[in-house]
């Protein structure tokens, strides 16, 4: 086993910061808003950093998809504690209809040539909350998956994973090779302090283009339009039943 | 860094629960006319930050790892604005033409440079020229070349129109209307360009000294420490940067400044700075009332003769109608129920204003003390192994209300003073951290000097019985005819904080409720600025005593921080046993604007930087 574990990060608008539909309507504005990394992709990265520190892995590899300013988000990857970056260059066009389908191609043409047993990312992105990359890459890979992970821990040639399901909690052991991809409590990230974004400098970030895996980023989606959520209506106070009944009656629900 | 324990999703859901409390529940101001007697029991603890409660005495941190790691450089630089940046280039500048090594460190609170500058702003491009003369070419930001220039006297209904003759110091021809972020961030990118490692998202929270007391440099914030003030799992040390020099540019009423002041007397010559809150708004406006490069500037209502303060609303020409809008008051206003926030927002409904803003569309908000003190409160900049550069020690031109030139000059003249001491083989120095006086001296003979003695009298002149009308006349006569150049210099009133009168004496000012179209309440405002912090650390607004707030300043002031705050940080709430009340404090809420430091009228509040990376996300600001 090669001992590499593959961590998909993404720079994504901060959490904190009220979202603009840009005026043409066709996304939000992005234009110097503070981005961070992705909450849950940070837990990833503190998860596969956490492997190495055990000696259950020997090599941390983060990768994100996306322009120059992707780079921050790796170097901070770097700075917990990853080995080296991997910076998938998409610009312009491409990068607006980059989704979890062309994402996950990357990701898994990437495990395939770092000969990954591993690849951890965060269940879903803050911006569009898909949930559906991990997913994704996993069956292009036609690897097991273990999702919305709680706890993750390797024995042998397996990996248990504990997974945050509705009804409470679901383990199961699934075979290395394999995608994980991390929940809210699976730990805590640590902080990228100042030393370690020193240090990460001087760590090696490879550029690559999607060409150059063999990767074709066509969208099948088109977005149409973006609003911003509608205003909510206030509301009205009735005092019985029968008033509720009328109400509803007279603005057509029933 | 790490979010609260919440799914983004809940955050959403939470932050939308705090605007609807706010617009369901009547603020909870907390006036002497309702007041039960306070409980004079122990006060709930409130202040658990370690510059309060030493660790060294705390039992929860025996066997943690305080070592730090520490790294040199050749200069340090603490903040990340027009001054230091300014610095920065320039040193990197002169390392480059005299072929010299120098290496240039910039710590910077805010998460990326820029994201807590927040300004008007007309910048007078003198400075900028200096620094780089083909700032054109390299894309600066100035888009926006004033137009026309517009003053007016505010009263309820009408206005007064005051012609801006050549000469009077609120002229801005020749001036650019900037986003100042977006221009800091411009300059942060040609400082990396030319070297200079800028390191955004973490804050310098401590001063070193060497054995000789002078500076060797600072250290960063510490990570990991939970809100009662013991250590999590990721505590992690901050990290040591040593240096020759090290320029302190934090901005106005800088923390690290506050205790350099004490430590090296700094103070002892010049009158105690006063200031200004200023409070600021973006909005995209109706195309048809847009008129790029168009600067208005008013004073009179909503304030009395007798307060200073003023607004000011700019049209910004960058592609879409956009302006800038907001208004300052001086910090040395008596009233306690005096709200700074909502004067801004009822200034809006003005007939003169109103109509601008008409069908338009808040996009953000923001806050900041600037200073007001001019030439008179200009403290010792110099002192064994640092300077001060900036807003720090305060070069503004009150008048004209810019101090981003001045600024960028004092970062410049600091950057060319030091140059030649620590490129030097030998240098003779008395103390291990170099001292660099001639930075002193060449700001004396610069322009800025000049600038600011000229305009010396001005603010002082505002405190007569005709306040704001006083005011006027004396600059008419003495700036406007004779330059500034009468033989006395007027003095300030003191501390800002001591000018507030009890709240008994004083009566509350009835504010319109916020229409929700042109005014709005705080906590919607305070969401627009993108503040956050870490939801898990010890509140970086520390009392020195916790019993101070219910007894003295809630006692004998009304509670003024639970108003002149911007950001919603103080609130007096019912004690939970039900008899009397105590200060809650929602340190998230924070925007870093410096006020309640200032205007504490118990100078009980001693602001300390949070974990870097907090604070507001102002974009463009």
């Amino acid at each position: 086993m090669s001992g590499r574990v593959l961590v998909g990060v993404k720079r994504v608008i901060d959490y904190a910061v009220k979202i603009r539909v840009r005026p043409d309507k066709t996304g939000v504005v992005t234009d110097g808003v503070k981005h961070s990394m992705n909450p849950f992709c940070e837990i990833a990265v503190e998860e596969a950093v956490k492997l190495k520190e055990k000696k259950l892995i020997k090599e941390v590899v983060a990768v994100s998809c996306g322009p120059q300013q992707a780079q921050e988000t790796i170097r901070t990857a770097l700075a917990m504690g990853a080995d080296r970056g991997i910076h998938v260059e998409v610009t312009g066009k491409d990068y607006d209809t980059l989704g979890p389908l062309q994402v996950s191609k990357i990701l898994a043409a990437l495990a395939k040539k770092e000969d990954a047993q591993l690849v951890i990312l965060g269940k879903q992105a803050i911006d569009d909350d898909c949930n559906q990359t991990g997913q994704m890459t996993a069956a292009l890979l036609d690897w097991p998956q273990g999702t919305f992970a709680s706890e993750v821990s390797m024995e042998g040639d397996k990996v248990k994973v504990v997974r945050e399901i509705d009804g409470g909690l679901e383990t199961v052991k699934i075979n290395i090779p394999a995608v994980v991809t991390a929940d809210l409590r699976l730990n805590t990230p640590r902080y990228a302090t100042l030393p370690n974004i020193m240090k990460a400098k001087k760590k090696k970030i490879a550029n690559v283009k999607p060409a150059d895996l063999g990767v074709d980023l066509t969208s099948r989606l088109e977005v149409l339009r973006v609003d911003e959520p509608p205003q909510r209506q206030a509301g009205m106070k009735v005092e019985t039943v029968d008033d509720l009944v009328g109400k509803l009656k007279e603005t057509g629900h029933i | 860094m790490f979010p609260a324990r919440y799914s983004s999703k809940a955050h959403r859901c939470i932050q939308a629960l705090k605007i609807k409390q706010a617009e369901l529940a009547v603020p909870q101001l907390y006036t002497t006319l309702h007041r039960r007697t306070c409980s004079s029991g122990t006060a709930p603890r409130i202040t658990t930050h370690y510059t309060i409660h030493p660790r060294d005495k705390d039992p929860r941190w025996e066997g943690i790892e305080m070592e730090r790691f520490a790294d040199e450089a050749d200069v340090v630089i603490v903040g990340g604005g027009p001054a230091g940046l300014s610095a920065a280039i320039r040193l990197k500048q002169l390392a480059n033409e005299h072929e010299k090594e120098l290496r240039v460190c910039l710590v910077e609170k805010a998460s990326q440079i820029g994201a807590h500058t927040l300004s008007g702003a007309c910048l007078e491009p003198s400075a900028l020229t200096e620094l780089f003369p083909d700032w054109k070419e390299r894309g600066a930001p100035l888009n926006t070349p004033v137009t026309e220039d517009v003053f007016s006297i505010l009263t309820e209904k009408h206005r007064i129109p005051v012609p801006m003759l050549p000469g009077l110091p609120m002229r801005n021809h020749g001036n650019y209307i900037v986003r100042l972020g977006n221009f800091v961030r411009w300059l942060g990118e040609q400082a990396e360009e030319l070297g200079v490692e800028l390191y955004p998202g973490y804050a310098a929270s401590e001063v070193l000294f060497h054995e000789d007391g002078s500076v060797k440099g600072i250290a960063t914030n510490d990570v990991g420490i939970a809100k009662d003030g013991s250590p999590k799992d990721i505590f992690e040390r901050g990290m040591e940067l040593h240096a020759k020099v090290t320029l302190f540019g934090e901005g106005c009423h800088g923390h690290l400044a506050k205790q350099l002041y004490k430590q090296f007397n700094l103070r002892e010559n010049c009158e105690p700075q006063t200031y200004a809150i200023g409070l600021k708004e973006l909005w995209t406006i109706d195309e048809k009332k847009w008129r790029p490069g168009r600067v208005e500037h008013s004073v009179g209502w909503p304030l009395n003769r007798n307060t200073y303060g003023g607004s000011f609303l700019y049209h910004l020409n960058e592609g879409e109608p956009l302006v800038a809008l907001g208004f300052v008051i001086g910090l040395d206003y008596s009233n306690p129920y005096m709200s700074p926030f909502r004067e801004f927002q009822r200034w809006k409904h003005h007939p003169f204003v109103a109509p601008t803003l008409e069908g338009g569309h808040r996009i953000a908000y923001g806050a900041r003390a600037l200073n007001e003190g001019g030439l008179q409160s200009i403290p010792k900049l110099t002192f064994p192994g640092g300077l001060l550069i900036g807003c720090s020690p305060g070069f503004m031109n009150v008048p004209k209300i810019k101090g981003t030139h001045t600024a960028m000059k004092s970062g410049m003249l600091a950057a060319e003073a030091i140059f030649s001491k620590i490129t030097a083989e030998n240098v003779d120095s008395e103390t291990t951290g170099l001292h660099v006086p001639e930075y002193s001296d060449s700001l004396k003979s610069s322009w800025v000097w000049k600038e600011l003695y000229s305009v010396r009298n001005i603010r002082p002149s505002f405190h007569n019985y005709f306040g704001l009308y006083g005011g006027m006349i004396y600059t008419g006569i003495f700036y406007w005819i004779l330059r500034g150049k009468e033989p006395w210099t007027l003095k300030h009133c003191g501390l800002d904080a001591n000018q507030l009168k009890p709240a008994k004496d004083c009566t509350p000012i009835d504010y319109p409720k916020p229409d929700g179209k042109i005014s709005f309440d705080l906590l919607s405002s305070v969401a627009l600025s993108g503040t956050n912090h870490e939801g898990d650390q010890p509140p970086h607004l520390t009392l020195k005593d916790d019993s101070v707030p219910v007894a003295r300043n809630l006692g004998i002031y009304d509670g003024p921080e639970q108003r002149f705050c911007p950001a919603g940080v103080y609130e007096y709430v019912p004690l939970e046993t039900g008899d009397g009340m105590r200060l809650q404090i929602n340190a998230q809420n924070c925007v870093h604007c410096k006020t309640c430091d200032i205007k504490d009228p118990s100078q009980n509040i001693n602001w300390v930087v949070p974990e870097g990376g907090g604070g507001p996300a102002y974009n463009g600001m």
